[in-house]
């Protein structure tokens, strides 16, 4: 495994796209993902900085968000630290199915199911001094290729 | 990073808003405030075009789900036109696809 990237960016909204920008090209430059596959890494990786930034904003605090981005032979590995509050990953809110009504009071809340989703393997370290959070893709691989739902 | 918000009234009663670039954590809080804005002026049949967008994530959703749930309380609704894959799949893999009527043109959209 060898570490190809380490981005610190201020937690700001403004700096995701800066991210998802720095990590897809590096992730295409590298070639070791096939280009439908760049497209979830973007999304997974924009979810968790979104979520890290938030955690920061949370807390009023100045320290950077990183991102780093590993390469093995046969994954990518992104991780994306925060020092947020952290949270419970095993105890987030459901929605209410899609088809109920009340499901239009719930705008917030898909970030972590679409990572979960995206990428083949997610990690959550979490704790009141941060929270770090493993993508895992492995090459040749269509996690959602044909358009498969939650649940 | 700019996000295009471009409003049509040409195919009354429907308004059409035009997204352009990226919907994220940054620029989401525009496109709500555009769509406050256009149901503040009585625009209750909104088509959102998105065809134009190169990035949609859960904010961008969760702006999207925001404005069909005021909408519907003013007894409008808000359509979407999307055809790109990328896009559509951020909808099918939330199950988004049963709460939003989303047509392949404007045209489409405002026929409906």
């Amino acid at each position: 495994m060898e570490e190809v990237l380490e981005l610190e960016i201020p937690a700001r909204p403004e700096f995701v796209a800066l991210v998802r920008l720095v990590v897809s090209s590096v992730a295409s430059t590298r070639r070791v993902l096939a280009e439908e596959r760049i497209d979830d890494v973007k999304l997974a990786v924009s979810e968790a900085c979104t979520n890290a930034i938030e955690a920061h904003g949370e807390l009023d605090t100045d320290d950077h968000v990183v991102v780093r981005l590993i390469e093995g032979d046969d994954r990518l590995e992104v991780l994306i630290d925060d020092r947020g509050q952290g949270f419970d990953p095993t105890a987030l809110p459901e929605h209410p199915p899609v088809t109920d009504p009340e499901r239009l009071n719930f705008e917030r809340g898909l970030g972590i199911p679409l990572i979960r989703t995206l990428v083949d393997e997610v990690d959550f370290d979490s704790g009141q001094e941060g929270t770090s959070v493993k993508l895992t893709i492995y090459c040749g691989r269509a996690k959602v290729d044909e358009l498969g739902e939650f649940d | 990073m700019d996000l295009g918000l471009d409003v049509d009234d040409s195919h009354p009663p429907y308004t059409v808003l035009a997204v352009k670039g990226e919907v994220d954590v940054y620029t989401a809080p525009r496109l709500r405030e555009k769509l406050v804005e256009l149901v503040s002026q009585g625009k209750h049949k909104i088509v959102v075009n998105l065809e134009g967008v190169d990035f949609l994530d859960s904010t961008g959703l969760g702006v999207l789900v925001g404005g069909l749930k005021r909408l519907r309380s003013h007894e409008g609704d808000l359509t979407l036109v999307c055809t790109q894959h990328r896009i559509l799949k951020v909808f099918e893999i939330t199950g988004l696809t049963k709460v939003f009527a989303i047509h392949d043109s404007v045209d489409a959209a405002v026929a409906s």
